[in-house]
């Protein structure tokens, strides 16, 4: 069957004259001419990308070429959707997507009957799949989700400070009761943790020389502070953030993230920002060659809160 | 002979009209196809907003795809040698060794980035305005309040997505805000150390968070994204379009422009323009260096650093938040953690997903709406609407307390406890300023545009104003909405070519 011997579909046409039909542009030619000199220069842009990238230009001029060219580009084609294309307005009309009321009886009585009719009608054999979905979403949660780590247990409530470690730097230099003038502060980490990134996270630690004479931070902290050395966990007590910034004029150390500011003569007590408890003190001595070492682990769990601790 | 033994038909429209032909044979698509070509858009700027974050997740699929194929998502450390000297010898992850080798080493590396990550920055924007424009006009309400809730849930993917990738690059930025989140996660009551654990494979950092984030970030996430997209867009076409009133409009019908020729050519141009204007930020404007930054120690941090802009309101809430930690039964919750970074924003999600049906709860308007509300006609909304935006805002700005207070040289203290007041005495301000607003321009005449006052001096010297003559043009001049003609042609069609006939309209 050829095109020729069947009748032609009329379709119907909106002639030229038509209003609906005519570009929004008043002057359709000049808008033309624009859109093509556009249309132009983006496609030039592009090329100019491929060049640049040939070339392995700068970044910016890769993303001026392409940015550019694109740009461009798009402006020609929405002017041209929007000028030069029929302005309309034209019309369709919506339909109801609701069905009649006897297509809504038909469907629900079909979902209700095929659904409740059938599995009422064997409770037992309905009860035992219902069961045995609810065991598989319930067993299958376990590989899922448990085998993701490990319980948390007693970690959160230690860290590698144990008695007689020495207080080290980030390069293992252990801390002399000489290294530090009033004032002087340092980030310091358990030997042989220095490097490890539970040393890093959990252990981390400042030791800040506050005065020449032992100094006492807070009762029953008389022997924490020899010499004038104090050492407080670095992790804030509000979302774990290292306290990185120490005001010495105040004597503060302040946490960057949210500007919580713990006081470093008062046992790091949290005068300012959203911090609830101070940061936990490491209690120090100094051994008999005058290096500074630590008496125990933290008395408490260091960092934010969590619901286990006590 | 019966159709179909029929052999295919000779088109009249030539070899495209054959394989279309071919194509009906087996898929049927001539009776829908011609009805999707005449799909009518209105027209209206802020149709346009969705169009942006459609236009960007595509940009954010083409460019992501370009980086999965350099990063190595691991945190085993290297011994960084690359092309960046002043990095050099430094012990890094290999996430960030090769998010700085992809950044200096692969051509358009460093430009793929930033495309992706402005993307990122423009897609998130264009969500939240869109969800404006779509709920300051009411287009949520029936029969579209399940297309709201994909779109809110769109953003809550987004956002959550946006942030894991921020944390890949495993920069000390981005490493402390892992951190952070570990904290957030921490500090849910009972369960959080568990959840804390599982997610980041034992305490923080461990070495699975970097590639399990990878995965949920290129895999899961993006999946359920585009799923949601195409939900999204096919409820739009079975629902069709919203539109504003005016001549011709009513709640039966849509009036403006078809999808072929018209709305393909605007849509295809604004692609390219958003997509260009993205290069464009990403070959000229710098974000995120993270070899500026350097690699994440976890007992290093960096002064005055924001997040994205999208994760600014909830950084603000935990900043303004007071120290509310509760402890009993040996037993701790972190309250100034749990309630702004956990249960506020479930708050601030939830009303947006419930909203719709909130509102039909409270209006008892049960009827289909197509057509859209003015913001001023609907001033209880609006108010709301703004109050809620103005609550948003004012978290925003907390997050940079530090910043303003070391610009204009205010106190932090008095920084703080200022934005703590303005959190809540803005919105509620606003409320009453948004309903009165919207009062007073309903009671003005609306719609036109004020004409020129021609000023003219009498020979008395008095001064008088009169409103000019309205010239041809100044008013907006709208046909009468038509149907789509079957064939649209410009030049007149040739009334003699096969299958063609001019009938009259």
């Amino acid at each position: 069957m050829s095109a020729d011997d069947r009748t032609p579909v009329s379709l119907s046409t909106a002639g030229p004259d038509d209003p609906h039909m005519q570009p929004l542009a008043r002057n359709p030619q000049r808008m033309e001419m624009a859109i093509g000199l556009a249309m132009v220069a983006g496609i030039a842009a592009i090329i100019g990308f491929g060049v640049a990238y040939w070339y392995n230009a700068d970044p910016w001029v890769l993303g001026a070429t392409l940015g550019g060219g694109l740009s461009l580009l798009g402006f020609g084609i929405t002017a041209w959707g929007k000028y030069l294309m029929p302005q309309g307005p034209f019309v369709e009309e919506r339909h109801d997507l609701r069905g009649t009321d006897e297509e809504r009886d038909v469907f629900a009585a079909a979902v209700v009957q095929r659904g409740g009719g059938i599995l009422g009608r064997r409770k037992l054999l309905a009860g035992l799949a219902g069961l045995g979905l609810a065991a598989f979403g319930v067993v299958f949660a376990f590989p899922l989700i448990r085998s993701l780590g490990p319980l948390p247990g007693k970690t959160l409530d230690k860290t590698n400070w144990r008695k007689g470690t020495y207080l080290v730097d980030q390069t293992g230099r252990e801390i002399h009761v000489d290294d530090l003038a009033v004032g002087g502060i340092v980030t310091v980490f358990p030997k042989g943790k220095e490097d490890t990134p539970e040393g890093q996270a959990v252990d981390q630690t400042v030791i800040i020389r506050i005065a020449t004479r032992d100094f006492t931070t807070r009762p029953g902290r008389e022997t924490w502070g020899p010499q004038g050395y104090v050492a407080y966990s670095k992790l804030c007590t509000h979302l774990g953030c290292p306290v990185g910034l120490y005001e010495q004029q105040l004597e503060l150390l302040v946490c960057p993230c949210h500007q919580s500011m713990f006081d470093v003569t008062n046992g790091a007590w949290p005068n300012f920002g959203p911090a609830p408890r101070p940061l936990p003190q490491l209690p120090i001595y100094i051994d008999g060659r005058g290096y500074i070492r630590a008496q125990s682990d933290y008395t408490e769990p260091v960092g934010p809160g969590f619901w286990e601790r006590s | 002979m019966t159709d179909t033994a029929k052999k295919p038909d000779a088109s009249a429209f030539g070899p495209v009209g054959k394989a279309l032909n071919e194509l009906d044979d087996r898929l049927g698509i001539a009776k829908g196809g011609r009805s999707l070509l005449d799909k009518i858009f209105p027209d209206h700027w802020s149709f346009m907003l969705g169009e942006i974050a459609l236009y960007s997740f595509v940009i954010l699929l083409l460019s992501g795809i370009f980086l999965t194929l350099y990063f190595v998502p691991s945190q085993d450390v290297v011994t960084y040698m690359g092309s960046y000297a002043p990095l050099h010898g430094q012990h890094v992850s290999a996430a960030f060794a090769s998010t700085v080798d992809l950044t200096f080493n692969v051509r358009c590396g460093l430009l793929m980035r930033q495309i992706h990550h402005w993307a990122c920055v423009i897609f998130l924007g264009a969500i939240v305005v869109h969800m404006a424009r779509v709920f300051f006009t009411g287009a949520f309400r029936k029969p579209r309040e399940l297309n709201w809730s994909i779109g809110t849930i769109l953003l809550i993917l987004g956002i959550a997505n946006g942030f894991l990738g921020y944390s890949l690059p495993d920069d000390l930025v981005s490493g402390t805000g892992l951190r952070i989140a570990f904290s957030i996660t921490e500090s849910i009551p009972v369960v959080g150390t568990y959840l804390s654990f599982f997610l980041f494979g034992g305490n923080f950092p461990g070495t699975a968070v970097i590639p399990r984030f990878f995965t949920i970030h290129v895999l899961l996430v993006p999946l359920i994204m585009l799923g949601l997209v195409t939900a999204h867009l096919f409820l739009l076409v079975r629902q069709k379009h919203t539109q504003f009133p005016g001549k011709g409009r009513t709640e039966k019908n849509v009036v403006g422009a078809p999808m072929v020729p018209v709305f393909a050519a605007k849509a295809t141009g604004f692609f390219f323009m958003v997509f260009g204007v993205t290069a464009l930020l990403g070959g000229l404007a710098q974000i995120n260096p993270i070899w500026q930054f350097g690699p994440y120690d976890a007992a290093k941090i960096s002064y005055a650093v924001q997040p994205d802009w999208y994760m600014g309101w909830l950084d603000g809430a935990l900043r303004i938040w007071p120290a509310w930690e509760w402890t009993g039964f040996g037993h701790t919750i972190p309250l100034e953690v749990t309630l702004p970074a956990v249960i506020l924003p479930g708050i601030v999600f939830t009303l947006a997903l419930l909203w719709p049906g909130l509102e039909r709860k409270l209006t008892k308007d049960e009827a289909m709406h197509n057509l859209l509300d003015r913001p001023r006609d609907r001033p209880k909304r609006t108010a709301f609407g703004s109050a809620y935006f103005a609550f948003l805002a004012m978290l925003f700005i907390a997050s940079s307390t530090d910043v303003v207070a070391n610009f204009f040289h205010i106190s932090l203290n008095a920084v703080l406890w200022a934005m703590r007041v303005l959190v809540i005495l803005v919105p509620l301000i606003t409320y009453p300023v948004a309903y009165a607003l919207c009062k007073e321009l309903q009671a003005a005449e609306g719609g036109k545009r004020k004409r020129a006052n021609v000023v003219t001096r009498t020979a008395e010297g008095e001064y008088v104003a009169v409103p000019a003559e309205q010239r041809p043009g100044d008013g907006h001049h709208e046909l009468d909405p038509e149907p789509v003609p079957d064939f649209i042609d410009f030049d007149g069609a040739d009334p003699s070519a096969p299958g063609v006939r001019q009938v009259g309209r």
